[in-house]
């Protein structure tokens, strides 16, 4: 019989029974999924791409230590939430030739995204705003050149160019005649490099976490089936966006003639950063609505405004001030959309 | 057999730990040397001594009588000698007046299956209602209501279903379970019991869809009724709580604030019922119950038939440990009671003893919110504990209310899914007991 005494007894009030699923564990699960989508653009667009990465995640990780130093908060470094954060602002980076971007551009959005975004409103699960985003947004207003020019090609496949796809179908540009036939030159009656498969595959210039859809999707659904993500944002979000871009996606492609529902709603969703936001930044907890028919609202939302800000905006790329936008709108969805209360006549909420 | 019901919000389904004991047949549990017989087991005022140090009991006697309306009688489930009544420890933590009672002599033999099994049908209502109260009959689903005043329909009001919860309250406990199994021919005449006191033509007995022997015995007994059907639901907890009960067996909801009666039905756990079967029929006392002992520091886990009175340490010196205990938990891994003594008895609301090691026995940390809303997805109520904790650490319990706290049914699912570990059912508890306590100091004044 084993001894024991009561010293070796811990009394607590139930549940005894808690779920593995615990924040830091969450934190390091998102950011593994992250590193097939990372390692590509790596491959691709060579070894810079790697050393953005490795600087932000540590300006994010030294911000956060510093910070909480400072405040004499617990340390929180730990809980992997600044190193995904670092993460995030890396995949929202151009990704360039080797020394194009400088590295004062990444470091200067991970601080911005601890220190301000996320610790000057309080810490982790007190910030009204996605703290990648924010720094990804500060940045780009701040070095707009650096981010949007300097799009690597690659050496690995032929679609060498120094324009986004979404560059390419809102400018016109890069439209190289004798290339294949897509989809999109049936839809949009012209002449695109990247085919959906090159979008898909990840074989286009971008940023570094957008450029491959299939490695996202990968990491998105594992994602989903741990119940990290919530499945609805990013299928509200990327419907929404499909739906959007071909009613009206038509309507702005320079040089064709305009028509309802003929836009190209599978290049929209492949391009640019849909498939990075509505997995990875529009799904983030803390800043999105906590209730079911909320998420649905906020991925409708997202999709809605990503296609607006594409279609009409000067910006060529609507992601991330999509989900920014949506950010603000959370306490008022919270409000709008509360349970079923049991026991309560229907529709009584609070 | 009905298809697969369940309530329709929230819920969860803990993990199956390896802790199950659904398999392993009720066994008697070895006789404790002392007895500590706490004079309160159930909800109400406490039961008077009737014995005194010294005093000689046998088997099946009266040691403490009912001191109102809502109390029930305690008895002696082995003969011997008086030695204290004291203040002893509780699973509560509260200390109540003790029985203690050194186990000698030779047993009487009361309590006996008897040969007539049909006479309590020339019992009248009233009379079944008294002895439910002599033989000290109480829920044994772990609310532990005396079940004459359960029983008791007051005019008014109108009671037509009888709802038998052979739902497993918790994860990993299997009492009812295999006392259905064991037992079924008792449980049909205590519903037959149950169902003449209350005046009802109607019984639904609801089972969870893991356990289909214990369902099938009971089918088999009831397939020519018309009047007792029985449900299988969806493995969901907390299917056993009395409102999501009543939810998955009829679509009725209980009202905010209101009791089952207020819906016309009267829920009864399978275990008592087969207790007021063993009562009425056979003169046998509510003074032992089948406790699930399990957990994952126990080297023989399985369901015991234990004595009221029984101490943890006695029955843990039974199934051995193989793991140094580092919580003792008295009911299940969701509501039980951690305790800091194994000095605390086993009582009529024991329904189970969860031994976890150190590994199972993390200590959480209240980390902050990260509005992941997974409380929300999971609550029962339909309520949002992270906004009630918010209102309720800030003191702002008019608010809480608002948002519902008095409806949590402190099942604990909540907590049991943040990933925050954040102690959002114990905060909700604690905001029940200061808004208790709160009436209780303006109606004082």
């Amino acid at each position: 019989m084993i001894k024991y005494s009561s010293e070796d007894l811990v009394v607590s009030s139930g549940p005894h029974l808690r779920t593995k699923l615990r924040v830091p564990v969450v934190m390091w699960l998102v950011s593994t999924t992250l590193i097939p989508a990372i390692a590509w653009a790596g491959y691709a667009f060579g070894p810079w791409v790697l050393i953005v990465t490795a600087v932000s995640v540590l300006a994010a990780v030294l911000t956060e230590f510093v910070i909480t130093l400072l405040l004499g908060k617990p340390q929180t470094v730990t809980d992997g939430s600044a190193f995904l954060t670092g993460l995030l602002v890396a995949c929202n980076m151009p990704a360039t030739e080797w020394g194009v971007l400088p590295l004062y551009v990444p470091i200067v959005g991970s601080i911005f995204a601890i220190a301000v975004a996320k610790h000057a409103f309080g810490g982790l699960g007190q910030n009204w705003i996605n703290p990648a985003l924010a720094g990804r947004i500060f940045v780009f207003f701040a070095w707009l050149p650096a981010m949007t020019g300097g799009w690597a090609g690659s050496p690995h496949f032929d679609a060498v160019s120094s324009a986004t796809p979404l560059n390419m179908l809102k400018f016109r540009t890069g439209i190289l005649p004798g290339d294949i036939q897509t989809t999109s030159d049936a839809v949009l009656g012209m002449h695109l490099s990247p085919t959906h498969g090159d979008l898909f595959f990840g074989m286009v210039p971008g940023c570094i976490g957008e450029i491959s859809a299939l490695a996202l999707l990968v990491g998105g659904l594992i994602l989903i089936v741990l119940k990290i993500v919530q499945w609805e944002i990013p299928l509200f979000y990327i419907a929404s966006t499909a739906l959007f871009s071909w009613i009206f996606g038509g309507l702005a492609v320079a040089g064709q003639p305009q028509a309802f529902f003929s836009g190209d709603a599978l290049y929209h969703i492949l391009s640019g950063g849909v498939i990075l936001g509505a997995f990875y930044m529009a799904t983030d907890w803390v800043t999105t609505p906590v209730s079911f028919g909320g998420r649905i609202i906020f991925g409708l939302g997202c999709g809605a405004l990503t296609v607006l800000i594409r279609l009409t905006g000067s910006n060529v790329e609507g992601v991330s001030f999509a989900i920014v936008l949506m950010n603000i709108t959370v306490p008022l969805i919270d409000r709008l959309f509360s349970p079923q209360r049991f026991g309560l006549p229907e529709g009584r909420g609070v | 057999m009905a298809q697969e019901r369940t309530f329709h919000h929230g819920g969860m389904h803990p993990r199956d730990i390896g802790l199950d004991t659904m398999s392993s047949p009720i066994r008697n549990a070895f006789l404790p040397h002392f007895l500590y017989i706490p004079l309160l087991q159930h909800i109400g005022s406490p039961a008077e001594a009737v014995v005194s140090p010294g005093d000689i009991v046998s088997r099946g006697d009266v040691i403490g009588k009912a001191s109102g309306y809502v109390s029930v009688d305690i008895h002696t489930p082995l003969p011997g000698r008086v030695v204290a009544i004291e203040d002893h420890v509780t699973a509560t933590a509260d200390k109540v007046p003790t029985v203690v009672i050194e186990v000698e002599g030779a047993f009487s033999l009361k309590g006996q299956r008897q040969e007539n099994q049909q006479g309590w049908k020339s019992l009248s209502r009233d009379e079944i209602l008294k002895r439910m109260k002599e033989k000290g009959l109480v829920g044994l689903g772990g609310a532990t209501f005396p079940m004459h005043v359960k029983y008791a329909v007051p005019p008014g009001k109108k009671v037509t279903t009888l709802i038998v919860n052979a739902v497993e309250c918790e994860p990993f406990l299997s009492a009812d379970n295999r006392l259905v199994l064991e037992q079924a021919d008792d449980l049909v005449t205590g519903i037959d019991i149950a169902m003449k006191t209350l005046g009802v033509d109607r019984t639904i007995v609801g089972f969870e869809a893991d356990m289909p022997e214990a369902a099938k015995e009971l089918q088999d007994r009831v397939k020519a009724r018309r009047d007792i059907e029985v449900m299988i639901f969806a493995v969901k907890y907390p299917q056993g709580a009395e409102k999501q009960l009543i939810k998955a067996a009829t679509g009725l909801e209980v009202p905010s604030g209101g009791l089952p009666m207020d819906v016309g039905v009267v829920v009864s756990n399978a275990g008592s019922l087969i207790a007021l079967k063993e009562a009425i029929v056979d003169d046998k006392p509510l003074f032992e119950r089948v406790v699930t002992v399990t957990g994952d520091a126990v080297q023989k886990p399985g369901n015991y038939k234990i004595v009221v009175g029984a101490r943890v340490a006695d029955i843990l010196a039974e199934v051995g440990l193989k793991k140094k205990p580092a919580r003792i938990i008295l009911g299940g891994p969701m509501m039980g009671l951690a305790q800091y003594t194994d000095q605390v008895p086993v009582t009529k609301g024991t329904s189970g003893i969860m031994v976890l090691s150190r590994r199972r026995s993390a200590i959480y940390r209240h980390r902050p919110c990260v509005r992941c809303g997974k409380c929300i997805d999971v609550c029962p109520m339909g309520l949002m504990p992270l906004k009630l904790v918010t209102q309720i650490e800030l003191v702002q319990d008019e608010a809480a209310k608002k948002l519902g706290m008095l409806d949590c049914i402190e099942c604990g699912c909540c907590s049991a899914v943040c990933p925050s570990e954040r102690h959002l059912a114990q905060t909700i508890k604690l905001g029940k007991l200061r808004h208790i306590a709160k009436k209780k100091e303006a109606a004082g004044d």
